[in-house]
């Protein structure tokens, strides 16, 4: 591995904080999203992102290892559980994401605020990774923070589920930037992880439209004190 | 001793593959032996020789063998007790027909293989050797335990299930970026290529950089924290305990909230030695009281028997996160019991609480009254399992808090008073709730509410887990075998850094 101190970043180190600002932009668009399946193929499009920088670590810094997580990861997070998600909503006739807590515009500037106290705090840390430049690491801790904000002000079960999703995705990110040397068998065994949880989603959300006859969280208020 | 460890982590995933196609009996039979083996088998690991017993990924030793033991206790008893639980709704299923009777097998089947996947899982977690693969067997445990909250398919178990499902499976992703921040930290001394295993990282762990272990002990305590049930983050825990069928919140709370805590215990035995003892004592301190606090007030009123119990579960890892903030050996060596007694007293409060929801047809504590006289054996066990909860002599959990609480005033007084302040409130409340469902006679109005016959047959395997249960209890209470308190004092010197 190479080390990267000097002070005009180099081509590798553009491309990789420009495909972390792009997974960051995304989580993003999926906060404004206003259709269930738009949100689901914006995840696409981010696990995409996330994958392709896999890539661009493997080549850039000789990680072999990072080609079959970035092919795994492809297969599960871009395709698979976008399938699987996408075939649970045919089945349910809801198309538009129930209206969140907040409107929009506020919903975004919330985040905003939140993506930046995030940025700058894990700037402040001074961690610094010889794989990637310590950017992609604020990026990684924005996106986690605003996919909690989805999660938290979205009310259905697809904008949640999918706002969990992506939060593994701004891990994997922290993850390609800090522990990309991790032994590829503990990778694996967090993706079969992941792969395991898709499942129990999927369950439960039938599960929940079999009961309520729609995607809505807003009547899960019994369960309380 | 190898074989032992890896038959623990095999015969209950046997159980599990088994229980696809056994009938509905057979599958019974094969969780109650794999439950009484399990148990057997880490009673075998307790007298191992050595420090730890290591084979492949699965290392064990005195902190995680604790774990093992709660877990181990409960597992066969849950099962027993489920015989018995499902033996009443397989009569009232038959006496429905043969469509109920049909529906009712397939839950019966998908409810044995629920429950030996998610003891495998927690057996699992505290086997494994390295923070990578528990925080993958953690991640286990919450998606198989949904699966059996939701299991009753009722509105609330849905709601319940959907909650705990995507607040903790967050919680543990927060508890992955952890993760990924200690392999940063261990990386920079061990090199690249390590598979975050316990033993290297604890030898290295004075010169890992302070700055990212700081961040990964603060997150670990807020990822797995969730799972644990500590304030602010605990708000699945009384929805997914009180929806649950009685055996699975059995298990939730006696086993899985202490295997989440046994990461967090990891977590903090690699960041003392790194950071020094002060800051991550401090930061369980805030947590524990915390969550002490919002239990003990949610206590004094609370309408619903098994959201109580839930609270006071709450309440129980709030004690376990103070107790080790205080650092003390003394107060750790009560934390390690205290694991074990809360593990059969939470257990049996909830198999008991079980029979009399059941009896009753409700968790509303204002229509359950005159418990006393409708049960005979279970309402005087189920105060003694209050009693006991509260922290009652001669109790297992008596002898832990004062443990706790003597070692907290060598450093921490004013967390030592607090806890004794609000161990105090918790207790009214819990002890105001039950002696009221059990001593108060029914009013005439509630004598329409017929109290259901329960079948003969189904009680004696309720009955049985719930008397170990006080067995148990009065057994590590009144004086602990030799050999426990041996493995108690080492798992508290491992603890707090051999002192």
């Amino acid at each position: 591995m190479t080390d990267v101190t000097q002070s005009v970043p180099g081509l590798y180190d553009g491309v990789a904080s420009s495909i972390a600002v792009v997974v960051l932009l995304l989580e993003f668009l999926m906060l404004r999203a206003a259709m269930l399946r738009a949100q689901v193929r914006l995840y696409a499009v981010q696990s995409f992102a996330v994958s392709l920088l896999a890539v661009a670590v493997a080549y850039g810094r000789d990680v072999p290892e990072l080609y079959v997580l970035a092919a795994l990861s492809f297969l599960l997070k871009a395709v698979a559980v976008p399938a699987v998600l996408l075939r649970l909503m045919r089945n349910a006739d809801a198309e538009i994401a129930g209206s969140g807590v907040l409107g929009v515009a506020s919903e975004v500037l919330v985040s905003i605020v939140v993506a930046g106290v995030g940025f700058f705090l894990v700037g402040q840390l001074g961690i610094e990774s010889d794989v990637l430049p310590s950017a992609a690491l604020s990026l990684s801790v924005a996106v986690v923070l605003v996919a909690f904000v989805l999660m938290i002000m979205r009310r259905d079960v697809v904008s949640q589920a999918v706002g969990f999703f992506s939060l593994e995705n701004g891990v994997s990110l922290a993850s390609l930037v800090v522990a990309a040397g991790m032994p590829l068998i503990l990778e694996v065994a967090f993706l079969f992880d992941l792969l395991v949880a898709v499942v129990v989603f999927g369950v439960l959300m039938r599960l929940h439209h079999a009961r309520t006859q729609s995607l809505s969280t807003e009547m899960l208020t019994r369960l309380r004190g | 001793m190898t074989t032992a460890l890896v038959l623990l982590v095999i015969v209950p995933l046997a159980a599990t593959v088994a229980c696809v196609w056994l009938p509905l009996r057979a599958a019974q039979a094969a969780t109650l032996a794999s439950g009484l083996v399990s148990l057997g088998l880490v009673l075998t690991l307790l007298w191992a020789p050595g420090q730890s017993v290591e084979a492949g990924w699965l290392m064990v030793d005195p902190l995680s063998l604790v774990f093992l033991l709660a877990v181990g206790f409960l597992y066969p008893a849950v099962a027993a007790y489920s015989i018995g639980y499902l033996a009443d709704e397989a009569n009232a299923a038959a006496a429905a027909g043969p469509q109920a009777q049909a529906d009712f097998e397939r839950y019966a089947r998908r409810f044995s293989l629920g429950l030996n996947a998610f003891a495998w899982a927690m057996l699992c977690a505290p086997a494994v050797n390295g923070l990578a693969l528990l925080w993958v067997a953690i991640e286990v445990t919450t998606v198989i335990s949904a699966l059996l909250v939701a299991i009753d398919a009722t509105d609330g178990a849905t709601e319940a299930a959907w909650k705990y499902v995507l607040i903790a499976s967050s919680g543990l992703g927060i508890g992955l970026l952890a993760t990924v921040f200690m392999y940063y930290a261990g990386a920079q001394v061990l090199g690249q290529s390590y598979d975050l295993a316990f033993a290297p990282l604890l030898q290295h762990a004075a010169q890992l950089p302070a700055t990212p272990v700081r961040l990964a002990f603060v997150l670990a305590v807020l990822g797995f924290g969730t799972k644990v049930g500590l304030f602010p983050v605990h708000t699945w825990l009384p929805d997914a305990h009180s929806e649950a069928p009685s055996p699975v919140s059995a298990l939730l709370s006696g086993a899985l909230l202490v295997v989440s805590f046994y990461a967090i215990l990891r977590y903090l035995q690699v960041a003392q030695l790194t950071l020094g003892a002060q800051f991550p004592h401090d930061v369980l301190l805030i947590f524990g009281v915390a969550s002490l606090a919002l239990a003990a007030l949610y206590l004094l009123d609370q309408r619903d028997l098994k959201r109580l119990l839930a609270y006071s579960s709450v309440e129980h890892m709030g004690i376990l996160a103070i107790g080790v903030g205080f650092g003390a050996p003394m107060a750790a060596a009560g934390v390690l019991l205290h694991v074990l007694g809360h593990a059969a007293a939470k257990g049996y409060a909830f198999m008991g609480s079980g029979v009399l929801v059941r009896r009753f047809g409700t968790k509303d504590l204002h229509r359950l009254r005159g418990g006393l006289d409708a049960l005979r054996w279970t309402g005087p066990l189920l105060l003694l399992a209050v009693l006991a909860l509260s922290g009652m002599p001669p109790f297992a959990l008596f002898r832990s808090e004062f443990q706790i609480v003597v070692g907290g005033f060598t450093t921490s007084a004013w967390a030592a008073a607090a806890l004794v302040g609000l161990v105090v409130i918790a207790f009214a409340g819990l002890a105001g709730s039950i002696t009221s469902v059990l001593f108060r006679p029914r009013v005439a109005a509630d004598d329409q509410d017929e109290v259901a016959a329960m079948s003969r047959a189904g009680s004696g395997w309720m009955l049985a887990p719930v008397i170990a249960g006080v067995v148990v209890l009065i057994v590590l209470g009144v004086h602990p075998p030799a050999v426990l308190s041996d493995l108690l004092a080492r798992g508290a010197a491992e603890l707090t850094g051999g002192q």
